[in-house]
């Protein structure tokens, strides 16, 4: 319809498997102003976080169409972005036919449901998404985090391949059981659950402790990993905030969570009472305590890094993507990356630039994976 | 996870315990399948099924007693001090009368009177409350009477999730826990974990933030005060609602936190007014929190009446949304809806 008409519909996003409906914070630029792909828009709040919702195309914002503390389901439409030169009427009667022929999806129907693999007698519970025919690529999160920190971005990635999140031991959905919990088991872990699901190679990006796991696995196997993105990543460099890590563990109650998720943004409003209460349910299964401890003894004894992977011989493209207000890994880090490597230190964001900053992330990961024509 | 009834998560909570400790037993009327049944499957599981299942999977940790409260409620804190952890399930608090020796002057006080070396760690399982039209010896909500105890713990689940989370943390629990079960939320659904987790005693839940007044709400009462609040908050007036879930021990920081913020207080409780939590929270938080308040605090509960056998008496006798919605206005010195 909007190829035809000329008009692009800004719809509610949907972030995350529970979200069916979101609120309108505060739209972030005036009607009538002109907007490049990829600008922010609109301010939302779901349950779990607030973000902003970008334009899906350039053209000038014709309508601001949901008012400011509006609740929308997702879909519905928040605004209606097209050339200045699209009559007004058009306008209305594009939005005057949404609203009336506009049906909710009902809650939970369709939308990919996290599954479950058997990965060396260990369930491991992974999100796929995408079908296209480019290499797969595998998102691994870091210590304490789960496939929901790439709740803005493992869609945005799948539309030219499949894109598989999955749960690290000890965390999530997946078994509670870490083994020996180092760096090398994990590795093995994402070894073999790419054998499981029968993954020749992949692009293989990691946040944080996850980034470790992704470059070692390029130096142990260079043959099955076809491009690295490390965010906020671990393992380049000694240092990490061990007093985060010490924090994470320990909390038990809402308010020490709270405080301690504080540290992972720059912006301290996006660690809402969901996203606490979802961390904390997460610490309360059975076996979880123990499975973090463990592995932050193997990890990050002392408040340092055991492992610094040597990444010096890794050809694969790399992209290096750093917040400078990161407060658990320095950004100084950064600079410890192989020279090919394209290196992008965002402004104004912490530990979770995929989560904080999830647009310009976003952008930046297409631009990387186009820029290797696979 | 997985989307499961609130009867479920009891029932889950019990399994994966029984599998985890095989010192944990369970017994009641009919918690196998009466007895003389072959207690298969398909048998009773108690009054309301809740330990439907249970007994296939584990049959030497599950048993059927008499109908003899004092003896397999006394049987449970004997248990409970020689080493099992024991789940009993006294069908209705209403008949509790005929016990209560066995727990307030016995299981209540071993901790106590052996110099602190002995544990009772055990469980009372209880269903209470209105709303299933069984009159007035069936439908009481009688959990001040065990919070007035000291040495007992007293628990009130008002979700699924909570359900399961506080029946694994009372029966990790090394004192007794009389743990209350909503029979009109048995079959209310929710989010839980497909695996073991505990909540800690003591902690209460912040279930909506706002600004304007605190509504304090136990069990069933929680959805009554969440409906409440969606109505109130079209009217710009935003509610903060804290579930206590737990009753002894009592969080009161949390409440008195929230209240400090607010400057308003309304308890909701299915019970009657009289020495009850509602007039025990009012009265905590006109003591310790008396110069942040901007109104007087209000309780919306029960009347002090037996809970009536008449359908129509029976809905009126049980707070509902709207009076509620009432207590809260009354706060913020809005004329109340008549």
């Amino acid at each position: 319809m909007s190829e035809a008409t000329g008009l692009t519909k800004l719809g509610m996003p949907k972030w995350g498997l529970s979200m069916t409906e979101g609120t309108v914070v505060q739209w972030l630029v005036e009607e009538g102003a002109e907007l490049g792909k990829g600008d922010e828009v609109v301010e939302v709040e779901s349950e779990k976080i607030n973000n902003a919702v970008e334009s899906p195309a350039p053209g000038v914002l014709r309508r601001q169409v949901a008012k400011e503390g509006e609740v929308l389901p997702v879909g519905g439409l928040l605004g209606v972005i097209a050339d200045a030169s699209v009559p007004d009427e058009d306008i209305d009667a594009y939005v005057q036919e949404f609203q009336a022929t506009f049906v909710p999806e009902e809650e939970e129907a369709g939308g990919p449901e996290p599954e479950t693999v058997e990965v060396g007698g260990k369930n491991i519970q992974y999100l796929k998404m995408g079908e296209g025919e480019g290499v797969p690529l595998l998102l691994l999160h870091g210590f304490g985090g789960d496939i929901n920190i790439w709740v803005f971005n493992q869609e945005a990635l799948a539309a030219e391949r499949t894109v598989y999140a999955i749960d690290l031991p000890g965390h999530g959905g997946s078994t509670k059981d870490v083994g020996e919990g180092d760096l090398v088991s994990l590795v093995d872990v994402v070894e073999g659950f790419m054998d499981a699901m029968g993954i020749e190679k992949a692009h293989v990006f990691g946040h944080s402790m996850g980034g470790a796991i992704a470059g070692s696995l390029a130096i142990k196997h260079p043959e099955r990993v076809q491009s690295l993105a490390l965010i906020a990543s671990a393992g380049l460099g000694e240092e990490i905030n061990g007093e985060y890590i010490e924090s994470f563990i320990a909390a038990n109650r809402r308010k020490e969570m709270k405080s301690a998720l504080g540290l992972l943004f720059a912006d301290q409003d996006l660690v809402n009472r969901q996203l606490v209460n979802d961390v904390i349910k997460f610490k309360r299964l059975d076996g979880v305590d123990e499975a973090l401890r463990k592995t932050a003894n193997k990890l990050f004894p002392g408040g340092k890094q055991a492992d610094v992977p040597d990444l010096s011989n890794v050809e694969v493209p790399m992209l290096v993507v750093w917040g400078r207000e990161d407060q658990i890994v320095p950004v100084s880090h950064s600079e410890n990356v192989p020279g090919h490597a394209r290196v992008e230190i965002l402004d104004d964001t912490g530990h979770m630039p995929q989560m904080e900053a999830a647009g310009q992330v976003n952008r930046l990961i297409g631009e990387f994976l186009d820029s290797q024509d696979d | 996870m997985a989307r499961i009834t609130y009867m479920q998560a009891i029932n889950d909570a019990l399994a994966q315990e029984m599998e985890r400790d095989e010192t944990v037993v369970v017994f009641g009327e009919d918690n196998v399948g009466g007895t003389g049944s072959p207690g298969e499957m398909d048998a009773w599981g108690g009054v309301m099924g809740v330990t439907k299942g249970l007994y296939g999977k584990f049959p030497n940790q599950i048993f059927d007693t008499p109908i003899s409260e004092s003896a397999f409620i006394g049987a449970a804190a004997g248990a409970a001090c020689s080493g099992l952890r024991p789940v009993a399930e006294l069908m209705f608090v209403d008949f509790m009368g005929v016990c209560f020796d066995q727990i307030f002057n016995q299981a209540a006080k071993f901790k106590y009177m052996f110099g602190g070396k002995a544990k009772t760690p055990m469980v009372i399982r209880t269903m209470y409350g209105a709303g299933i039209r069984a009159a007035s010896q069936h439908s009481q909500a009688l959990y001040p009477l065990f919070t007035h105890i000291p040495g007992l713990k007293v628990v009130v689940p008002s979700t699924p999730y909570d359900a399961k989370g506080l029946m694994i943390a009372s029966i990790r629990d090394d004192d007794p826990v009389i743990f209350f079960e909503n029979k009109v939320l048995y079959a209310v659904e929710g989010e839980v974990p497909d695996e073991a987790y505990a909540i800690p005693l003591g902690e209460a839940e912040i279930v909506r933030e706002g600004d304007d007044v605190t509504i304090v709400a136990i069990g069933r009462m929680v959805s009554m005060a969440e409906q409440a609040a969606a109505d109130l908050s079209s009217d710009g007036i935003e509610v903060e609602i804290v579930d206590p879930r737990t009753l002894s021990p009592l969080d009161t920081d949390t409440i008195y936190e929230s209240v400090e913020n607010t400057g308003r207080l309304v308890v909701v409780d299915e019970a009657n007014p009289r020495c009850s939590m509602a007039s025990d929270i009012a009265s905590l938080v006109a003591q310790n929190c008396f110069e942040h308040l901007k109104a007087a605090p209000q309780m919306v509960t029960a009347p002090h009446a037996p809970p009536p056998f008449s359908p129509s008496l029976e809905d009126l006798y049980v707070p509902d949304p709207e009076k509620v919605a009432d207590a809260v206005r009354k706060t913020v010195g809005q004329g109340v809806a008549s």
